[in-house]
């Protein structure tokens, strides 16, 4: 199973938008959301059926007992994470604060500190004889986004689905979501958006990519927002070695499809001509050896 | 005064909310949180940059010393140390710079270097302090340049933080210190579904807050439906328009180079300013 993870290092340049069209237009059979922080990608993606749902522990909390607490303070000056706190002369965890170290609980000398197991999130597991989709939910505040993300990318595995492809919609950003994201899969689409903005962070992105041994791809979202400046993203491409795959038009009708529950692919509309262009030379990246 | 400018989804505008804002509060602050793609000052061009580079804590192991009794492999949660081959190996990676690995090894074996994770950019833009903190390409968290970042602002300027997307611990640090929170929606299902999740989030803080509808057009707006719904306070309608699109394409700050955006902001500073007076009051 090749696996094509889309990216954008900046958000809102359309990787969920080009990833329906994408599961749709390869009609596939394995797909994933791996943004987890904010996904999206099953609010068009139409399953009659209820996912299994399943909790998703990240590492663990401290608790602290303050009936064996002597107040000697220990657990506060080793804590790096500024996670323990004096609040009406009893000593607190910040849950949102506490990585789950253990410091706390090694240096206290009357076992007060301890760690407990505590759910970071929900994954969803969408599933029929023939078709699997993934995604998950990590609860607000939570550092451990890359092991869900590694969970996910898991669930959709675990079907032993027999496909060609998998289609990974991704997360923005540079950090251990996308690091996470990025592991194991063959070909990253990079969805870029012609400002100085999204160039900035296109650049960023395909930085992160290079240190997985991945195909990169390049294409242009709301290309006629900015010519120019999608040009100099082709040309980009050409010079730095990445294949670049077309543009795609600004249009109207892609906000009305998707707020219809619906891919750009399933209506007529330039947005989606231009995405039915990418999806082919896309998969024959994918796909050749 | 601290506000904090978010949206759960990506690219719904809350750089261009936050620069133009900046832009056109006199004598203000901004500060550029979102570490993994920062983009602020791509627009205000900042000179007289300090750059100051951000470091955490990772272990080094005295091999002369490390007697292979693996109490560090065994502590560490983030499996940041192993031991094979009679050799301690440590993953920089995933280390969280906890410290613990130093504390339990009983032949002191093991002590702490620096590692650059990235840098904070102090400059000036105008009359605007600009600082933007930015991540190493690789590095998993930016968290501790974020710290660095509201640690260092005492000032009592007012102060706008272009937060990074999501609601994961990364914004969180972000709205700590924020007096107001302004959530970014733009019309789309994608973007209610996210305005819901930074709308719990703020909410769960127990932050003030308002909305503001970004590229808004006529017909259906999910993001304002929600505001409806939930009774939220929509700060202002910031309509489509590609002359807008256009001057922030080209990483340009429209309020500073073009009237009408300049009392477009104008106004939306207005608004929000006494927002905070109002809830200043109502919580006195």
């Amino acid at each position: 199973m090749k696996q094509l993870l889309i990216l954008s290092g900046k958000g809102g340049t359309g990787k969920t938008t080009i990833a329906s069209a994408f599961i749709k237009l390869a009609d596939a059979k394995a797909y994933a959301d791996c943004d987890v922080d904010a996904p999206n990608l099953h609010l068009i993606t139409k399953w009659d059926t209820k996912p299994q749902n399943s909790d998703y522990y990240g590492l663990d909390k401290a608790k602290i007992n303050n009936e064996l607490c002597i107040q000697c303070d220990a657990c506060r000056q080793n804590c790096r994470f500024d996670a323990i706190k004096v609040q009406n002369e009893k000593y607190i965890i910040d849950q949102f604060a506490c990585e789950g170290c253990g410091v706390c609980e090694f240096v206290c000398p009357t076992k007060a500190a301890t760690l407990y197991p505590s759910k970071a999130g929900e994954l969803f597991l969408y599933s029929n004889k023939d078709s699997v989709f993934s995604t998950a939910q990590l609860k607000m505040g939570q550092g451990t986004s890359g092991l869900l993300v590694t969970e996910v990318k898991k669930q959709m595995k675990s079907k032993n689905i027999k496909t060609d492809i998998a289609i990974i919609d991704g997360s923005p950003g540079i950090g251990c979501p996308v690091i996470a994201s990025l592991s194991g899969v063959d070909m990253v689409l990079i969805v870029a958006e012609p400002s100085i903005s999204g160039i900035s962070d296109m650049e960023r992105i395909i930085d992160t990519a290079l240190n997985f041994d991945v195909k990169i791809a390049v294409c242009v979202n709301k290309y006629d927002t900015n010519i120019a400046n999608s040009k100099k993203i082709e040309e980009f491409c050409n010079n730095e070695g990445y294949q670049f795959l077309g543009y795609i038009p600004f249009d109207f009708n892609a906000v009305k499809a998707i707020n219809e529950g619906k891919t750009i692919v399933d209506i007529d509309c330039p947005s989606g001509d231009a995405t039915k262009e990418v999806f082919k030379k896309t998969m024959d990246i994918l796909l050749e050896n | 005064m601290n506000i904090a400018i978010l949206s759960g989804k990506g690219g719904t505008g809350k750089t261009l909310v936050s620069v133009n804002l900046a832009a056109v509060a006199k004598n203000s602050m901004y500060i550029d949180c979102d570490v993994e793609e920062p983009n602020g000052h791509l627009f205000f061009k900042p000179i007289n940059i300090k750059e100051e580079k951000i470091a955490v804590k990772i272990p080094v192991v005295d091999e002369a010393l490390c007697n292979g009794c693996r109490k560090c492999a065994d502590f560490c949660k983030f499996n940041a140390l192993a031991y094979a081959k009679d050799k301690l190996i440590i993953f920089d990676d995933v280390c969280h710079s906890c410290g613990g690995c130093v504390l339990v090894c009983p032949e002191m074996a093991i002590s702490e270097k620096d590692k650059i994770i990235g840098k904070v950019e102090k400059g000036v833009s105008g009359d605007v302090q600009v600082w933007s903190g930015i991540l190493n390409i690789g590095e998993a968290t930016g968290i501790p340049i974020i710290k660095k970042l509201l640690d260092d602002q005492k000032d009592n300027k007012l102060t706008f933080i272009d937060c990074p997307p999501g609601t994961a611990c990364i914004v969180m640090e972000s709205i700590k210190d924020a007096d107001y929170c302004v959530l970014v929606a733009e019309p789309t299902t994608f973007g209610a579904h996210n305005l819901n999740m930074v709308y719990e989030l703020v909410s769960l803080f127990g932050k003030p807050f308002g909305v503001i509808l970004n590229k808004y057009t006529d017909g259906y707006n999910p993001s304002e439906e929600f505001c409806k719904e939930k009774n939220i306070k929509i700060l202002a309608y910031i309509p489509f328009d590609k002359e807008l699109g256009s001057i922030t394409s080209n990483a340009n700050i429209a309020s500073l180079s073009n009237d009408k955006y300049k009392k477009v902001f104008a106004k939306i500073l207005d608004t929000i300013k006494k927002e905070v007076s109002s809830e200043a009051v109502t919580n006195s």
